[in-house]
């Protein structure tokens, strides 16, 4: 048998420059490294990649289309089952999806999807093609009504369905549902369309004039209105949208940052990693002469291990801090992306691992001074399967830093749970919905992290899709 | 678009505004606010309703220019558009989830000071409609600083207007003004004090002297507003809470205001360098006017 070709490299920033600037890591593969990358996949019979991917995007069609030199219809290809390809291919955790279950990885390296994915989102709007035009309900078989969806494709609905919030599930829901005829507003609570894409992901990963807005702008050539600076739960009521939609989808996330519950947490100088990203990202608090102001310090410390602890991390060094990361497990179970992890240390942040938190030290102006940690040991497998931390007794060490910033994952929002009467809420504060993501109140369906609790981008995508065709069954059963 | 159909100067640093917000206008209560960007690279500056207006679509915000933001904001006429209002957020004031035939037995002292008055304003015109006791004491620097005397006058039953230099009424702080009041006999249910965070914190010493609960409204540091960054926690009662959801009103005997006043000189040295580059950037723009 031949030898396997190892991946086709993709061209970065330079570590040391790009920890200074906020412009993109990953230049992303050309039309020649992605034909080469792409010769690479097997064009598998039962592609596994494709099992593996929470919106089933058709991967080895798109990817064998690369190959033929057919980037556009590579893009219609992934179209049918995305409509934020080139957000996708930057922000998915490729390697325990697609990738994760590509066949060549089980010898040596998985074809680089992600990649390849990007390129041709890249691609074709550098190039100014539109995929999404040919995708939609008028299209051939290869259209995107799912079978169990596809009774009334085709027709002029005009149904009206609201969506909460523009976040990933929204995004997705709202461009089926539109593709199918839908008349479908989206509510968003900030003043800009996108939610986690845009005050979550900084720009070095994902670039917002680049990729999230043309990508929003997509979903709005739908036919998709989004309306900003709404709160629902404040400004509009969900009984309001049921009164005046034909159904509601709930998709407005997991917004409330947690926090460790430990002495000092409220002093000058501890950001919450949301807030901080927030300033940085939705309010662009980095660009010379920004009005909304940050601080990270000549010290940062970042609590956690997760993407979001990247991104913080990621931020503050770039914003002229020096980082470290604390985590009370060790490299091994670090829930964030391997790839944040490696340009995370390439770019010079510090990971004190098998280190937790016990009181924030602040000096006599209330300033932070330092975080007190305590140093800790793995024990036994707990629920989540990872190595549980056990604490060392006596052993602690105090890291000086100006700024403590909490990465420690997000609750879901009370928001509407505390406005909407009817609507049953987990012990966690998420929204209870079924297998078809429906909840409690009839017409009003919920997924993504709303439901789920924080997770990832596609998944969160992947029930804005589910529900999308839940919608559209409840509102055919309805007219039938 | 967010329309500005009225401005008014109501003092040399206080501004109102009447704004085209027909979603917030629906739903605002008293207690609740709102979060305003004036132009497309703006900060979200969080403002407390003045009042609030179904039938025309508005919201009326009251507004003290300080920093560079709050300049920019003022800098708007008119007939202008403000980029973002977002709201009503925070929980409405308490008094309007209870049964107005209960709160209509009480009497309510409020204590305003400087632009606290305005958040005072649909308060105390709710309970003065239902008929509950409202006084108001009204606390400023000096005469010119005293704001929307006509206004409250019409919602309550006894307006104490308070300046430090005694340029108009009685002389002093608001809390010496109540402590005058409660010695002559008067009787409070129920103290709400909105102002600096200072004056909040001794209204509620002066109001826990003579038992009288006392409710304050936070004016915290804020971003989304949502409850989606915490940059508004204040510790109430030893616990961490969020004034953009949890409040912004809160009992103010279990509030830290020492704490909250420190939190809110986070960003000082930003928003003075702000603040100087502002002023900077609008001398230049005078002069050129003067050379011509």
């Amino acid at each position: 048998m031949a030898e396997m070709k190892s991946r086709v490299p993709v061209r970065e920033q330079d570590p040391l420059v790009r920890a200074k600037n906020f412009k993109e890591v990953s230049f992303g593969y050309n039309l020649e490294e992605a034909t080469a990358e792409a010769s690479r996949c097997l064009n598998c019979k039962k592609p596994m990649c494709m099992t593996a991917c929470p919106v089933s995007v058709h991967i080895p069609v798109f990817i064998s289309r690369i190959v033929a030199g057919d980037i556009k219809g590579a893009g219609e290809a992934i179209a049918q089952d995305s409509s934020l390809p080139a957000i996708c291919g930057r922000v998915c955790p490729q390697e325990t999806q697609c990738e994760g279950s590509c066949i060549l990885g089980k010898k040596g390296e998985p074809v680089a999807i992600g990649r390849l994915e990007r390129f041709v989102a890249d691609w074709n709007r550098e190039n100014a093609i539109s995929a999404d035009s040919t995708a939609g309900c008028q299209a051939d078989s290869a259209g995107s009504c799912g079978s169990n969806a596809s009774e009334n494709c085709g027709t002029a609905h005009k149904k009206k369905v609201a969506i909460v919030g523009s976040g990933p599930s929204g995004l997705a829901a709202a461009s089926d549902l539109a593709k199918w005829g839908y008349d479908v507003t989206i509510y968003e609570s900030l003043h800009k369309p996108g939610g986690v894409l845009v005050y979550g992901i900084p720009e070095f990963r994902l670039p917002k004039e680049k990729v999230v807005k043309p990508e929003i702008e997509s979903v709005k050539r739908l036919g998709v209105k989004i309306i900003t600076n709404v709160v629902i739960g404040k400004t509009l009521s969900v009984e309001w949208l049921r009164e005046n939609y034909d159904a509601v989808f709930l998709g407005q996330g997991a917004g409330l940052p947690k926090f460790s519950n430990i002495p000092g947490e409220n002093l000058n100088g501890v950001f919450s990693a949301n807030e901080f990203l927030t300033r940085n990202n939705l309010m662009g608090a980095f660009k010379e002469g920004a009005k909304t102001p940050i601080y990270a310090g000549s010290r940062a410390v970042v609590i956690g291990g997760g993407n979001v602890a990247m991104d913080a991390a990621r931020t503050a060094l770039r914003l002229g801090a020096d980082v470290t990361i604390v985590y009370r497990r060790s490299m091994a179970e670090l829930p964030a992306r391997a790839e944040e992890v490696h340009h995370a240390q390439q770019e010079g942040v510090r990971f004190m691992m098998l280190t937790a938190p016990v009181e924030v030290l602040g000096n006599e102006n209330g300033w932070v001074k330092a975080l007190r940690c305590q140093k800790m040991t793995l024990g036994e497998p707990d629920a989540s399967g990872r190595r549980s931390p056990i604490p060392i007794e006596g052993e602690f060490i105090d890291i000086e830093t100006d700024t403590v910033i909490p990465a420690l994952g997000t609750s879901p929002n009370k928001l509407i749970p505390q406005t909407t009467p009817g609507l049953e809420i987990s012990k966690r504060g998420t929204v209870v919905a079924d297998d078809d993501l429906a909840t409690s109140i009839p017409g009003v369906f919920a997924g993504g992290d709303a439901v789920t609790g924080a997770a990832t981008v596609i998944l969160a995508m992947g029930a804005g899709r589910k529900a999308a065709a839940s919608i559209h069954k409840y509102l055919n059963n309805l007219m039938q | 678009m967010y329309r500005i159909l009225r401005k008014e100067q109501l003092s040399s640093v206080i501004t109102l505004f009447e704004v085209e917000a027909p979603f917030v206008a629906n739903a605002a209560k008293p207690g609740q606010f709102l979060i305003v960007r004036s132009l497309p690279d703006s900060e979200r500056i969080p403002l407390t309703v003045c009042n609030f207006n179904r039938e025309k679509g508005s919201v009326t915000i009251v507004i003290q220019t300080i920093g560079a933001s709050s300049k920019e904001l003022c800098s708007l006429n008119e007939g202008d558009c403000v980029c973002d209002v977002v709201g009503p957020l925070g929980l409405p004031s308490e008094f309007m989830n209870e049964e107005p035939a209960q709160v209509a037995k009480r009497r309510y002292v409020f204590l305003a000071g400087g632009l606290g008055t305005a958040p005072v304003y649909p308060q105390a015109k709710y309970l003065h409609s239902i008929g509950a006791g409202v006084d108001v004491i009204l606390g400023a620097k000096t005469e010119s600083l005293v704001i929307l005397e006509k206004e409250l006058s019409q919602v309550c039953d006894n307006l104490y207007i308070c300046t430090d230099d005694g340029s108009k009424g009685f002389k002093g702080l608001v809390t010496a003004k109540l402590e005058e009041l409660v010695n002559a006999g008067a009787k409070y249910d129920m103290a709400v004090a909105i102002g600096p965070m200072i004056m909040m914190k001794f209204a509620t010493v002066t109001a826990m002297k003579y038992n009288i609960p006392v409710v304050v409204s936070m004016n915290t540091l804020m971003v989304d507003g949502t409850g989606m960054c915490g940059a508004c926690r204040v510790t109430v009662g030893g616990e961490t809470k969020f004034a953009c959801v949890d409040g912004p009103e809160f009992n103010g005997a279990l509030v830290d205001f020492d704490g909250a006043m420190k939190r809110s000189g986070i960003f000082r040295e930003q928003e003075q360098k702000a603040n100087a580059l502002y002023e900077e950037q609008r001398d230049h723009k005078c002069r050129i006017g003067i050379g011509k």
